[in-house]
């Protein structure tokens, strides 16, 4: 046992100074293959742990959200809607809610505003996100106006700015009183956005939404375990850029294997042959380039998936910011609970590590199964 | 001297250790995390919130999960998608599951 590892061990110590002769080529190989690592890593370990996030977050949202539609868009619900929902046996609680969105033309930004309880918050008075005060340079005791849609001035003045901790939830928000909300949006009296509902048995909810769908078909029941599938699915790989972004990186990954898979330098070939002549047998000169393989594919995966964890829990994933933002001029700050899927990583250093170790030994293979004298003449 | 291979392991080690360790960071949420979420599931109760804040161009991607199949077309029918959001979010599988094939199994005609 102790001959075998002695020899693996000389076996890797000449594979690394081999490589350091080759020392530009393999640390530009070396950092390709760590950067494709750190993108997929990345990319993995935010959705994963942005979706872990909104199921545990968004279990608490109401548990039926009614809507209502005229010809397939949202619209408001008339008064007297809600009091036709109370009969419906299984519904605990209904509420109608107020909310809407405004355009602030000083930041370019869209917020969303939510009519709450005078007990929460005042009339005159709002409660705004942390990442809106950021952007309008807001603290509580100041006081902002905004221009309604009907072109009259409205101040508020800001009696809180809300937990910067709950940005993703609440970077837009802006909670105002039931009459401000009315007063700004010029909403009808008895007029709702929506109505939020609780069932008291969980078993109950799909049957209570049939009902509702039955007794108010203009209506559009909206399930807690919808908006948890919502993001369940939210960036799934096979749409849109998730998809875009790892087709580029796997036919980079390709190119890569394949540019190694093609064929050996020159100078690799000579240096096959050189070990033959001097006796070298063929498994041994397959081990050493396993080695090399190995050696390179292993350093690059554990070094992106390092760098990709420290990127999304510590860097708050700096590097997708452009893109998830879009057009928006609002994006939180926020600091994702780090989760990792054991699967997720398995697949990654499956699909990353093998293929580059095995597309290493195959042009060695062929290299060292033919004879020394006219490797080195090639 | 010392040995390549000596060196190459140790960084491997090294490498390979703070990989477990992020794994075994992963498992356990610290208190502060603990606390955080538990308070945002509070605040997603108490005022009913259905979304994240992530992307607030436009209200199909603010509020993904109350949107209706039409609103990403909000000009015309058949309009391009006007954000670039669009291409990251698509709509939600319950707006767009096929129903089910009803046909032989109803008991009016077709």
């Amino acid at each position: 046992m102790n001959v075998w590892l002695e020899k693996q061990r000389h076996l890797i110590d000449f594979t690394l100074a081999s490589l350091a002769r080759r020392k530009t080529k393999n640390i530009g190989l070396l950092l390709a293959y760590t950067v494709l690592v750190f993108v997929l890593a990345s990319l993995a370990l935010f959705t994963q742990a942005l979706r872990s996030e909104a199921s545990f977050v968004l279990a608490g949202s109401p548990e039926v959200i009614l809507q209502r539609m005229v010809a397939g868009r949202h619209d408001l619900i008339p008064p007297g809607y809600i009091e036709k929902i109370g009969r419906i046996r299984g519904v605990q609680k209904q509420e109608g809610r107020l909310w809407g969105y405004y355009y602030d033309p000083v930041v370019n930004a869209n917020y969303t505003f939510m009519a709450r309880p005078a007990d929460e918050v005042a009339t005159g008075s709002i409660m705004v996100g942390a990442t809106l005060a950021r952007a309008r340079g807001l603290a509580a005791g100041n006081v902002i106006s905004f221009r309604s849609y009907s072109g009259k001035l409205f101040a508020f003045k800001v009696a809180a700015v809300l937990s910067p901790d709950s940005e993703l939830l609440s970077a837009d928000l802006v909670l105002l009183s039931e009459a401000d909300f009315r007063a700004f949006f010029e909403y009808p009296a008895g007029h709702y956005t929506d109505i939020a509902l609780s069932v008291a048995n969980p078993q109950e909810v799909r049957k209570v939404a049939e009902k509702l769908s039955a007794s108010l078909p203009d209506s559009r029941p909206i399930l807690r375990e919808e908006v948890l599938r919502t993001y369940q699915s939210v960036f799934d790989w096979r749409e849109g850029i998730m998809l875009t972004v790892l087709a580029g990186a796997i036919l980079a990954f390709a190119i890569l294997s394949w540019e190694k898979a093609s064929g050996l330098s020159a100078e690799e070939k000579r240096e096959i042959g050189i070990l033959k002549a001097i006796g070298w047998e063929t498994s041994d000169v397959i081990r050493m380039k396993m080695w090399e393989g190995l050696l390179i594919s292993l350093t690059a995966f554990l070094l992106g998936f390092i760098a990709a964890y420290v990127h999304v829990f510590y860097f708050g994933a700096a590097v997708f910011e452009p893109v998830l933002k879009g057009w928006a001029v609002l994006y939180p700050r926020f600091a994702l609970v780090p989760t990792v899927d054991g699967l997720q990583i398995a697949t990654l250093f499956f699909f990353t590590v093998f293929p580059y170790t095995a597309a290493v030994l195959v042009p060695i293979w062929r290299a060292a199964i033919t004879d020394p004298d006219s490797v080195m003449r090639a | 001297m010392r040995r390549p291979s000596t060196l190459a392991f140790v960084l491997l080690a090294l490498l390979g250790l703070i990989f477990v360790l992020i794994f075994a960071h992963s498992w356990r949420l610290t208190a502060t995390e603990q606390s955080r979420l538990q308070a945002n599931r509070a605040l997603v109760t108490q005022l009913g919130l259905t979304d994240l804040a992530l992307f607030s161009e436009s209200r199909y991607t603010r509020h993904p999960s109350q949107a209706d199949l039409h609103s990403a077309l909000q000009d015309h029918p058949g309009a391009f998608d006007h954000f670039p959001t669009g291409s990251l979010l698509s709509p939600p599988a319950h707006l767009t599951a096929t129903h089910e094939r009803l046909a032989g199994k109803t008991t009016s005609s077709d």
